[in-house]
């Protein structure tokens, strides 16, 4: 479905760029990476299409602000317009791709990260950005082999690193949904909390934590529309 | 399964018309009588020969589902449920005034955008309506005769399923399909910048914008979207949007107490809608489960209305209704059977 010219939110106009690598992660979920020839603040996405008669849809940005490749995750959906195109894509390929732009970001202080799925990618930027002071991640999925970049956010975060799997049992993780475990927790009230991934996900775990008491200005979702 | 006819545009039925080796006209007939003559089978269209008709009913349904259930509001609002051909349900509100009555359709089933205050959200997204089943909503409404306006207010974003929203627009306004006029509809949206464009280019139908701060930080916390397309990007397309003749753009602002009802967000608003030719309605909140806001007093209100108009900006003050039956703005959802699904699901 093409819905307009190029998107207005993000800068006008995208660039040509080259698959520097791209492979498939975990079922039916991708990493691709190209140079990076621009800078960007943790948390930040890019407009990225195959070519122009494809429309172009928004991606995290799951790379360090320092990193040379910028890296973004994407889930392969067989009826959609991109992402077959995508998955085939090989090094070399032309891709087609904006600056970053948004304000999903986050600071200094204590912060409550909370993801599904690849909505872990701006928390992935923010850990190998050097972000990882007082920051802790609930990370859910359904299967362990989609708790993507597990590794990182064990070895950058410790135990304020919960993966949550809901379809597997697993030693170190919990056995149900984010939403399961943060009803279960007594949450900091001065924290900021940001949320990302599927907007079901994203709303429900926002219920959860305004519930708790957190005053829901403290309270940000990235959905994945 | 038969591909259902109900919903498709002239051009849809012309390849339909081409398939069975009928004359070009004859899509303009069966478009007739799908949505002028209401008919619900095929056999009824007597001036297509009899081949055809059975022809077309081999292949094709015209698939009409009444509502499934009604409630009515002590103020006359009424809600009906209707199922959505992927599963799951989706409601409409018919709203009789005395001088008119208004039908607010959905548009997906659930929603993907998340407004902290709007009860469709709650329950995610389960999927797209067809432009069949949105017009279904118009169609099989026990008082269709008597609507005199539409409006795609109901659950969904309807500029996230935006083609079977034009195309169903399209059958709506056309002279083969049921002749509305564009200025009796209205179409909302949060905002979603480049099918806002189209929508802007492609048909004549009034736009309401959701607005509900002016400023980006606390918008950000009402509404996600504003993380994709903020509000100053929005604006900036409709002042570069041709917005005349009868069309009109409208922003809708709930009113929340003392987050979003201060003379500050009054004056800030009327200064980010300055050269844009529109009206702000005002709504009360109706507050919904596990909610962190509150309804402003009306007094507050009228004060924020009287703020705007001071600075020439047209504002209204929209009336709540169907608020007994959970009909009232931002307040449909069929959350409770989509939960009811899964629990059956596990």
């Amino acid at each position: 479905m093409y819905i307009g010219r190029v998107p207005v939110a993000g800068p006008e106009k995208l660039k040509l760029t080259r698959v520097a690598a791209n492979q498939e992660i975990a079922p039916g979920i991708f990493m691709l990476s190209f140079p990076r020839a621009f800078d960007f603040i943790p948390g930040q996405s890019v407009w990225l299409t195959v070519d122009p008669e494809v429309p172009p849809r928004l991606y995290s940005i799951a790379s360090g602000n320092g990193d040379a490749l910028v890296e973004i995750l994407y889930d392969l959906v067989p009826e959609g317009l991109l992402t077959p195109r995508l998955a085939g894509m090989r090094e070399g390929h032309s891709l087609l791709v904006s600056s970053a732009f948004g304000p999903f970001r986050d600071e200094e202080g204590p912060s409550c990260w909370v993801a599904a799925g690849t909505g872990v990618a701006p928390f992935a930027s923010m850990v190998r950005s050097g972000l990882v002071r007082e920051k802790m991640l609930i990370h859910g999925s359904r299967t362990t082999a989609g708790l993507l970049h597990r590794g990182l956010f064990a070895d950058a975060l410790g135990d304020r690193y919960v993966p949550c799997c809901s379809r597997e049992a697993a030693e170190g993780v919990f056995h149900g949904r984010p939403t399961e475990w943060l009803t279960l927790q007594r949450l900091p009230l001065a924290s900021r909390y940001l949320l990302c991934g599927g907007s079901r996900m994203v709303v429900d775990c926002r219920d959860v934590i305004i519930a708790k008491g957190v005053p829901f200005e403290s309270v940000i979702g990235e959905i994945y529309f | 399964m038969k591909e259902n006819l109900f919903g498709m545009t002239i051009a849809q039925l012309g390849k339909v018309a081409e398939s069975e080796g009928i004359p070009a006209y004859g899509a303009r007939q069966i478009g007739d009588w799908l949505y002028r003559k209401k008919a619900g089978t095929f056999s009824a269209m007597s001036n297509l020969p009899r081949t055809v008709r059975e022809s077309l009913a081999a292949h094709y349904a015209i698939d009409l589902q009444p509502p499934v259930k009604v409630t009515e509001s002590s103020d006359g609002t009424r809600k009906y449920l209707f199922a959505a051909e992927q599963g799951g349900f989706v409601e409409a509100a018919w709203i009789p005034e005395a001088r008119r009555s208004t039908l607010c359709l959905s548009v997906q089933v659930g929603c993907k955008m998340g407004c902290l205050f709007c009860m469709t959200g709650k329950q995610g997204f389960q999927g797209q309506l067809s432009s069949g089943e949105i017009l279904n909503q118009y169609q099989s409404l026990p008082e269709r005769d008597t609507v005199t306006n539409i409006v795609y207010m109901g659950m969904g974003e309807p500029l996230d399923n935006l083609p079977n929203v034009l195309d169903s627009l399209e059958v709506l306004c056309a002279d083969y399909g049921f002749g509305l006029s564009p200025t009796r509809i209205t179409v909302s949206t949060v905002g979603l910048v480049p099918a806002m464009r189209t929508f802007l280019e492609r048909t004549r139908c009034h736009l309401a914008v959701s607005l509900h701060t002016p400023f980006e930080e606390e918008r950000r916390r009402l509404m996600p979207v504003e993380n994709v397309y903020p509000l100053k990007e929005v604006l900036a397309e409709l002042r570069r949007s041709a917005i005349h003749g009868q069309r009109r753009v409208s922003f809708e602002y709930i009113l929340f107490d003392k987050l979003n009802d201060t003379p500050r967000h009054a004056r800030e608003l009327a200064r980010i809608l300055n050269g844009i030719r529109c009206r702000v309605n005002l709504i009360a909140f109706h507050p919904i489960p596990g909610t962190p806001l509150a309804p402003s007093p009306r007094d507050t209100m009228v004060q924020f209305e009287a703020h705007l108009r001071e600075h020439g900006i047209m504002t209204t003050i929209r009336h709540s209704r169907g608020q007994d039956i959970s009909a009232a703005c931002g307040m449909l959802s069929t959350r409770e059977l989509v939960r009811m699904k899964e629990e059956a699901d596990r």
